[in-house]
């Protein structure tokens, strides 16, 4: 009961003042707004910008078969030799581990390539659908291998623009017929992939890869036509290997999982394979660094920028109260006369920043989750009068998204309260300590 | 008879500086209840000072005061608060009111300090504003009466505690003449139901309605004389 009185009454209070009320909330409230909102468009480049790392492959494990250096006895006297990953490592690697998205697997073998009287060396790369997904390939006309290409075995290819460029000089491919020398086998082109320039090597965990003379075909029908052995004549002498798959990628739910994934996959794959060094597990440290620091700079920045929005909305309510208390000496002196405990007065004080605090923080929340469509107004605003400006940004700024983190609104609304409390804690603790004579002669 | 205040060789001195200003120098006397004192001086007499200490606003430097069995001048800050609250009725010159309160707010404030606001109190709030004639003023702010009408609520706030004595500072200092007959009018009649009234003053005017007046000049009791034909107003 003397409790809601101590808040009715710090409620009247204020609206005593109602537009020097308004003003300290709307401190708090730019204060806890800015929080969130900053945070959320931090969040929003943030995300962007670790969609951008994982674009490079950070979030991918790369499981290559390797041709071992120690072979045991019986593959060496034979001239064809058995390594590398197996379908069988394949299944098994996607049945028991529950953080792969999805998984990869790929054959790739150089072949010559032949159109009418054009040919070139190209790599042959046995895939699934999912390949162009997770190489962030794109279609330019046609489409990729598809499930059911896979599944009847077509013969269908997908080209790369260079060797469209090479193979068609003069002719629309689609559709068309390219042939494979080795095996004297038609595959029907149903795609072309957009123009893609070579990724760079990074760091030491990824080569380089150059896609440019790239073929695509189902990996079933790479299986049935061409099969695991492959047998080379070099200076005279036949060297064979039998190989199921060159290589698994493995994609990851999300860049956290990436280190203990591959980790995990390493022990299945020591077990079937032995003593046997013939696969290598390849994880991307440089680039999931590259998405940790990126991570870290943008929450530390983010964290400053708030830590200083709220600090000011903060001595923004330290100064009213502060003029508050100076004006209201009269009234404390005369509650002190009438038998307020110094407790009294401080509490009625703290009463009135507390509620200040909370309502500039609830409004401030609310105001806070209207971020992502403020930022789009913003934004169509500045498109419509100034599009040179949209332009020059570059694009992560451009499409950002605000992404409100969830935590925020309970961490901006306590330390927005908190702050209310730290700085009307001076103000009110001043009154209290205010001689009663004095503050009565004040006028 | 039983006492409402009992000051037995009360001295204040303030330290300004190198100088020590002798407020008061050894005061004795007691109001017994029922009692309607006039404190009167010249500024510089002490008479603020004594009114202070009445008021439990301050300690005295020596000395002993007590309300009832208790000695005002041993007591904490806390204990001070609680003395005033539960005690003591002030009237001020400009009423000091607070502002963003009703009347019935007003007159509750003291009974809020002692931490008690029942039903009850809340009929007897009412009935004490009936008493001074704000009964149809209830939830008007002070900035809404006049200052006569301020000064009632502030006497009805003196008695909501039930205090040993009302102590009022100059209360007709701020009214017009017609006004403070009315006030004094009120005191009076309090006066005649059995309350103990202190008022500080300075003019002749006001202090011929009381019972007794006390004198100071310079920091000790000139004159305590009990007056025989004074002026009553009813």
């Amino acid at each position: 009961m003397l409790w809601f009185r101590t808040w009715r009454l710090g409620i009247k209070s204020l609206l005593l003042h109602p537009m020097r009320t308004a003003l300290t909330v709307l401190g708090i409230f730019i204060g806890v707004a800015g929080v969130i909102s900053l945070l959320a468009i931090g969040e929003g480049i943030s995300q962007e910008a670790q969609r951008q790392i994982e674009g490079l492959g950070a979030d991918n494990i790369m499981v290559r078969s390797v041709k071992p250096l120690n072979l045991p006895e019986a593959a060496a006297s034979s001239f064809i030799l058995p390594y590398g990953l197996l379908r069988e490592d394949y299944a098994l690697l996607v049945e028991t581990i529950p953080t792969i998205k999805s998984a990869l697997p790929i054959r790739e073998m150089r072949r010559m390539v032949r159109y009418a009287d054009h040919t070139i060396e190209g790599r042959v790369v046995g895939c699934t659908p999912e390949y162009a997904d997770v190489t962030r390939l794109y279609i330019e006309r046609g489409h990729f291998i598809s499930d059911a290409d896979v599944k009847m075995s077509q013969n269908h290819c997908v080209l790369a623009a260079q060797v469209v460029e090479r193979l068609f000089p003069y002719e629309d491919p689609l559709g068309r017929r390219v042939f494979l020398q080795e095996h004297k086998d038609y595959y029907t082109v149903v795609g072309i992939c957009r123009d893609r320039p070579p990724t760079a090597a990074i760091g030491g965990s990824l080569d380089a890869q150059d896609f440019s003379n790239d073929v695509y075909i189902p990996i079933s029908t790479m299986r049935k036509r061409i099969g695991d052995t492959v047998v080379m004549s070099s200076g005279g002498s036949r060297e064979g290997e039998t190989v199921e798959l060159n290589q698994i990628t493995l994609r990851i739910d999300s860049i956290d999982n990436v280190q203990k994934t591959a980790e995990l996959v390493e022990q299945m794959l020591e077990k079937n394979h032995g003593k046997l060094k013939d696969t290598a597990v390849i994880v991307p440290l440089e680039l999931l660094e590259q998405a940790r620091r990126t991570k870290v700079m943008f929450m530390v920045i983010m964290g400053l920028i708030a830590s200083v929005t709220l600090v000011v909305g903060g001595i923004g309510i330290m100064n009213i109260m502060l003029a508050t208390v100076t004006e209201r000496t009269r009234e404390i002196g005369v509650r002190r006369a009438l038998g307020a405990r110094r407790s009294d007065i401080v509490r009625q004080f703290l009463v009135e920043t507390i509620a200040m605090s909370v309502l500039g923080g609830l409004v401030g929340v609310g105001f806070g989750l209207l971020c992502p469509l403020a930022v789009d107004t913003a934004r169509a605003i500045v498109k419509s009068v100034a599009p040179d400006l949209i332009a020059g940004l570059p694009e992560i700024m451009r499409d950002v998204t605000p992404i409100i983190v969830p935590l925020s609104i309970p961490f901006a609304f306590c330390i927005s309260v908190l702050i209310g409390v730290m700085f009307g804690l001076y103000p009110a603790y001043r009154a209290a300590q205010m001689d009663p004579i004095e503050a009565l002669r004040h006028e | 008879m039983k006492l409402a205040a009992k000051l037995e060789d009360l001295t204040k001195h303030y330290v300004l500086k190198s100088e020590t200003v002798r407020a008061l120098r050894g005061v004795s006397f007691d109001i017994p209840e029922g009692d309607y004192v006039a404190i009167m001086g010249p500024s510089g007499s002490g008479k603020s000072t004594l009114l202070n200490l009445l008021g439990c606003l301050d300690r005295p430097t020596s000395g002993a005061m007590y309300l009832g069995d208790a000695n005002v001048a041993t007591m904490n800050d806390n204990q001070l608060s609680y003395t005033r609250a539960t005690r003591i009725g002030f009237v001020f010159q400009s009423y000091n009111l607070i502002q963003q309160l009703t009347v019935v707010e007003n007159i509750e404030v003291p009974l809020y300090y002692q931490g008690r606001l029942n039903k009850r109190d809340r009929a007897r709030c009412l009935e004490l504003a009936e008493m001074v004639g704000l009964q149809d003023r209830l939830s008007h702010r002070p900035a809404q009466l006049s200052g006569g009408q301020q000064q009632r609520v502030a006497i009805a706030r003196s008695l909501v505690n039930d205090p040993y004595f009302i102590l009022a500072d100059e209360p007709t200092g701020n009214l017009d003449t017609a006004t403070a007959d009315e006030i004094l009018r009120l005191f009076e009649n309090l006066n005649q139901l059995g309350k103990t009234i202190i008022m500080v003053t300075h003019e002749d005017e006001v202090s011929r309605h009381a019972k007794r007046i006390i004198r100071l000049r310079d920091g000790l009791i000139q004159t305590d004389e009990r007056k025989e034909n004074r002026t009553v107003l009813n």
